[in-house]
């Protein structure tokens, strides 16, 4: 036990700052800004397996996003379900819809694969701003509830109507995202998925199904990324099409990107830093982009393995220096 | 851009004249997104790099052309040829800066660079000139009736203007040397610096040519359309449909691409649904890549 403590202390670390966050927070707005970054690493991780374990660049990330999100407020608002059915149901058709659209797109590689999951991104954009019916148009759903309260026998009821209880919903479904992710990528089938995004051609060789192998990392990319949305959908209240826009994929793009692609840790750093410098930059408004745009550029140019690959030669520069002396 | 399409919904007696209508307009849009495409072909050749930020150059062209005309005074004509040699100047500037650096990167990294560069675009032109739509000056309003289809002249001035264009482009890189030196990176960059050829230079060339093609599609159709900031991603994307259609690096495929997308677009706008138009080229992209991996006419790609 002290073995593992010692060896872990620095995540036990964590964990514990992450448990008493919102006690030590108090302002709303910032406490608010903190749980939607819990909420977006969820779709940062989910990208990141995808993009950084398997090498395929899906840009429809922030379609399956809205997928997700629209499953949950149709269900819950329009159609009165309970929110707990509601979320699981609309991850799974969220992993659903991948599975079937990876069937023809992940066929293509590369380059290709990138422009048919663009292209599948505008089309349910453009459905979502168009199926008045289903998806209210361009107004969206406004008035989804909040999660229902779960009963627990002999403890009362758990409501998630405060914004600390949303906030430890959200970091219970990050923790369980970050364990399945943990297991996926450190499992023989992560192997697998890791020597694919290394090279096909070599991957296909050694026996891998390297179809199979995408097809597996693409649906449970957006089954959790499904369930960020729905999630998202519940606690902000409302929806529009503009969840399933471009600048979604590209926020979880950059979160995977700038914190540290391939690695388990970069993602949820990105996702928590650019928010709050986001919101250290709010005097720069309509210049924000600017600068992200360019930070984008030199990041992937200097630094392509992000902030965890900084951190990474720090790290080992100094214990050079220290076996030096 | 927004939808100028008739619902076809009566008489027998109409009906050709609109099919036809829906044809022409087709080609329009058909050749306009050609040349667009044939930028971002040429540059996938010689690069290969999808350049995602070609529709921002595009967007970039339309703004610049507008500019020029309401601020600047400058005729419909001069302002097209100005803002095809300020974006090819903008073209060299993005080679330089964004995907040079990147060239033997590989993997996702150029179009994470691309990515970079068309954030800037889209939010600096934001920023510059405001997110809200303008409308250049329509300098041919002029209309002509050909077989009961009416054709406003400057809708045929973009089909002549493209296929001029294209064939320009095509006696360029088959009769000049300057030409053909692209072609010759295209087919093999070592043996192109073997015999002497400077890559750096035909790669800056390309982007030139590429981007100042956009900017001339941009300034053809912008007295149609209104111009906006976000113009550029949809034709940016559209552009990759009909190269990935076409086959990457194939020039005659992006030209016919252009054309049956345009048409696919026309098409289904005008008898099913305008809003869902884009749909059905996405959605027809999507289907043939399900057939055939690699595109209508495009090669097999190994490895990454």
């Amino acid at each position: 036990m002290m073995k593992w403590l010692k060896a872990n202390w620095f995540y036990v670390v964590v964990l514990v700052a992450a448990l008493v966050l919102p006690l030590v927070i108090t302002n709303r707005y910032y406490s608010q800004v903190i749980t939607m970054s819990l909420l977006f690493a969820i779709g940062a991780l989910s990208l990141n397996l995808i993009l950084g374990f398997t090498g395929q660049a899906s840009l429809a990330h922030g379609g399956f996003f809205a997928i997700g999100a629209y499953g949950v407020a149709i269900l819950t608002y329009t159609l009165g379900w309970n929110f707990w059915l509601a979320l699981p149901v609309s991850a799974l058709l969220s992993g659903l819809i991948g599975f079937l659209v990876g069937l023809p797109a992940l066929r293509t590689r590369g380059a290709y694969f990138a422009i048919t999951t663009l292209c599948l991104s505008e089309i349910i954009y453009l459905v979502a701003g168009n199926w008045m019916e289903l998806t209210g148009g361009h107004n969206g759903i406004v008035g989804i509830p909040v999660p229902s309260p779960i009963s627990i026998p002999g403890l009362g009821q758990l409501k998630f109507d405060s914004q600390i209880s949303q906030y430890y919903l959200v970091l219970f479904f990050l923790l369980f995202t970050l364990f399945v992710m943990y297991r996926l990528t450190k499992s023989l089938r992560g192997m697998t998925f890791l020597a694919t995004a290394i090279n096909e051609d070599l991957s296909e060789a050694v026996g891998i199904n390297i179809f199979r192998t995408k097809l597996l990392s693409f649906v449970v990319s957006n089954f959790f990324v499904g369930l960020a949305g729905g999630i998202y959908a519940s606690l902000i209240g409302s929806i529009s099409p503009s969840v399933a826009s471009v600048a979604m994929t590209f926020n979880f793009l950059m979160y995977v990107l700038l914190g540290g692609i391939t690695t388990l840790a970069g993602p949820i750093i990105g996702a928590f830093i650019i928010p709050v410098l986001l919101e250290y930059l709010q005097f720069l408004q309509d210049y924000q982009m600017i600068l992200f745009g360019f930070l984008l550029i030199i990041v992937i140019v200097y630094f392509p393995s992000g902030f965890m690959g900084l951190y990474k030669n720090l790290s080992e520069k100094i214990k050079k220096s220290k076996v030096g002396a | 851009m927004e939808a100028e399409y008739q619902v076809a919904s009566f008489g027998d007696g109409v009906f050709m004249e609109l099919f036809l209508q829906q044809v022409f307009n087709g080609i329009m849009l058909g050749s306009t997104y050609a040349i667009v495409a044939l930028g971002l072909t040429m540059v996938y050749g010689i690069l290969h790099v999808p350049n995602f930020a070609h529709g921002h150059m595009y967007m970039l062209g339309a703004y610049v052309c507008f500019f020029l005309m309401t601020i600047f005074g400058f005729a419909y004509w001069p302002a097209l040829a100005a803002s095809a040699i300020v974006l090819a100047v903008a073209g060299i500037i993005l080679e330089v800066l964004v995907f040079k650096p990147v060239r033997n990167a590989g993997g996702i990294t150029p179009f994470i660079a691309a990515l970079g560069a068309l954030i800037i675009l889209e939010n600096a032109v934001v920023v510059l000139w405001g997110p809200e739509g303008h409308r250049i000056p329509n300098p041919y309003p002029g209309i002509i009736d050909v077989f009961g289809i009416t054709m406003s002249t400057q809708r045929l001035l973009v089909i002549g203007g493209a296929f001029l264009m294209i064939l320009l482009l095509q006696l360029f890189i088959k009769k000049t040397t300057l030409g053909s030196t692209i072609e010759a990176v295209a087919q093999n960059k070592e043996g192109a610096t073997l015999v002497g050829i400077n890559v750096n230079f035909v790669s800056a060339l390309t982007f030139a040519i590429s981007t100042a093609l956009a900017a001339v599609a941009a300034c053809m159709v912008a007295p149609i359309f209104m111009i906006s900031p976000s113009m550029g991603s949809l034709v940016g994307m559209k552009a990759f449909v009909i190269v990935i259609l076409g086959g990457m690096g194939s020039i005659p495929g992006a030209i016919v691409g252009g054309i049956i997308l345009g048409l696919i677009e026309a098409i289904g706008g005008g008898y099913f649904s305008a809003a869902y138009k884009d749909v059905f080229g996405f959605g027809a992209l999507v289907l043939i890549l399900a057939i055939k991996p690699t595109g209508l006419f495009g090669k097999e790609i190994k490895g990454r």
